[in-house]
């Protein structure tokens, strides 16, 4: 694909309405359903069988997060932290960077960490969500959040939540890290007042204790 | 500048057919797969058109790491980097692989973003680029027209620019039995910082009697195989030689990450270290 090319096609595309540009291209109506589980209530049925598509009107969407099952209502280009933060109201997932950068907005996803700032929303549906409020009641990583606690990890704390995402994973991937696996681990959350020492401390300490659970 | 993300659409295929239909159908569709390019273009207006397909709904077909029969690996279009680094296989015998897939970005983006689309978006630093180029690396592009596979050291036409066609999808990277034994490969990624830099250099090379190869990010254009001071090498030049012929292959630029001096300097060095470090295996 030619960044060029592609660029010159979609201007040419979106002088036009999205009706406008759908019809242009041979759907005679946007409409859809997306995935399995996903309903459009004000869309009509594609007018191509078997071709889905959809515009940038809200959708009602589904997501697990944290152990119960939200319904939502987002336009698909919704990243999942905007999701989280705006129409959950779960704002321990912080916006930093918003490009990937900084790890202040990472979530798990089927217990793995990741940037919920480069995740599409309606892409998360059916997947198992937890964020730092999540975390932080899961008696389980209690003795993490407590270490962080002994150790006076944070400075002004914008970092740790995702910080402690991160570091709740990590302890589940490797119960027992060196000092280099904790550096390594953590290398995508940036603290910006550089309390990094005694975060990596606050890990290892919890390590040594027993770990999470 | 910020997108104006109102206007942005996105299409969520369910089956391969599905986003072949839309991709013939539909002008200017920018496929997502993990989304660590594409969204950080929509907070810059760079690059960024308005429609999008997420292919996330193909993981069942496209996410997989696979070992064949035959002796070649297929690497789906939405295995993650994690997929790939963590593989029992790829560990064993593509070690350029996890190499640079373990320093590129972080684990957060490793869990996100695929090969696939670091190859796609034709940076010429992207980090897995020349490992895979070292591997002979080829790619399956599938469109309703049929599928064709195209080596991956002719993929890239210039700065960004690739052969697929607008209707086309990268559906696997197929790597053959690898040539080279761990002990003949070398990587070296030289950024700013550890982790989440992109390169200002990045290496990727492997030597033994059957052959040479030398790759490279960020000294050109697009990531490159110095196909003549590999043929040199095969030949018996010195490292010094070598350094001669590679200069003229390679045409770095001053930009925002580093200067076309620095990169001359990081190139011969890691040439240096590269024939340094192989010198007793083979
Ligand atoms: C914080 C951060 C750090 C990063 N660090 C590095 C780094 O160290 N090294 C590095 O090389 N990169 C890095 N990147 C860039 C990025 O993560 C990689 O290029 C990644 O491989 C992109 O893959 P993706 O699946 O997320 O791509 P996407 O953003 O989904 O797509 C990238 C491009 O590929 C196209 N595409 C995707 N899939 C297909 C397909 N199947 N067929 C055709 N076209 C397709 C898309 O349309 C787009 O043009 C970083 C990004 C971030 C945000
Ligand atoms: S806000 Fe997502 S990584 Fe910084
Ligand atoms: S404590 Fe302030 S950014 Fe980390």
């Amino acid at each position: 694909m030619h960044d060029d090319e592609q660029s010159d096609v979609q201007q040419a595309a979106f002088r036009t309405s999205r009706r406008g540009f759908l019809k242009g291209v041979g759907i005679a109506s946007a409409a859809t359903v997306v995935l399995p589980g996903l309903s459009l209530g004000q869309e009509e049925a594609a007018g191509t069988p078997g071709l889905k598509e959809f515009g940038s009107g809200p959708l009602e969407i589904s997501l697990k997060v944290n152990g119960d099952e939200r319904k939502l209502s987002i336009e698909p280009r919704t990243t999942l932290l905007d999701a989280l933060r705006t129409k959950l109201a779960l704002t321990g997932t912080k916006e930093i960077c918003d490009r990937g950068s900084c790890g202040g907005c990472t979530v798990l996803v089927d217990g793995r960490a990741m940037v919920s700032c480069m995740t599409l929303a309606i892409d998360m549906q059916g997947r198992e969500i937890t964020t730092a409020e999540g975390i932080g009641k899961d008696p389980g990583f209690a003795p993490l959040v407590d270490s962080f606690c002994e150790h006076d990890a944070a400075q002004c704390g914008f970092c740790i939540p995702g910080i402690l995402v991160r570091s709740a994973a990590l302890l589940k991937e490797i119960p027992n890290p060196t000092p280099l696996e904790i550096r390594e681990g953590l290398a995508g959350n940036i603290c910006r007042c550089g309390t990094y020492s005694r975060i990596f401390d606050a890990v290892e300490a919890c390590a040594k204790k027993g770990g999470v659970a | 500048m910020k997108t104006n993300v109102a206007e942005l659409q996105v299409c969520s295929p369910r089956s391969i057919d599905e986003a072949l239909q839309q991709r013939r159908d539909i002008p200017g569709l920018t496929p997502i797969a993990g989304g660590t390019e594409v969204l950080v273009w929509l907070n810059d207006a760079k690059f960024a058109g308005k429609t999008y397909q997420s292919l996330h709904g193909l993981a069942k077909d496209w996410r997989y790491v696979r070992a064949n029969k035959d002796g070649t690996l297929g690497i789906g279009a939405l295995a993650t980097y994690s997929d790939v680094r963590f593989h029992p296989v790829v560990k064993e015998r593509y070690p350029l692989l996890v190499e640079s897939a373990r320093v590129t970005g972080a684990l957060q983006i490793q869990n996100r973003g695929t090969p696939v689309g670091n190859i796609a978006n034709g940076s010429p630093a992207a980090d897995t680029v020349p490992s895979l180029l070292v591997y002979d690396a080829k790619l399956k592009l599938k469109s309703l027209r049929g599928e064709r596979l195209v080596d991956l050291k002719d993929f890239f036409t210039g700065y960004r620019r690739n052969v697929m066609t607008s209707d086309e999808l990268i559906t696997e990277i197929v790597l053959p039995p690898p040539l080279f034994m761990p002990a003949q490969q070398h990587y070296r990624k030289v950024g700013t910082r550890e982790a989440q830099a992109i390169s200002k250099v990045v290496f990727a090379g492997a030597r033994s009697a059957a052959g040479v190869r030398l790759a490279w990010g960020s000294l050109a254009p697009t990531t490159i195989r110095a196909l003549k001071t590999e043929a040199a090498l095969q030949n018996g030049a010195d490292a010094n030689a070598a350094w001669e012929i590679l200069q003229r292959e390679i045409a770095p630029i001053d930009d925002i990450r580093s200067t076309a001096e620095y990169r001359r300097k990081v190139a011969r060095n890691i040439l240096f270290e590269f024939l340094n470090k192989l010198a007793n295996t083979l």
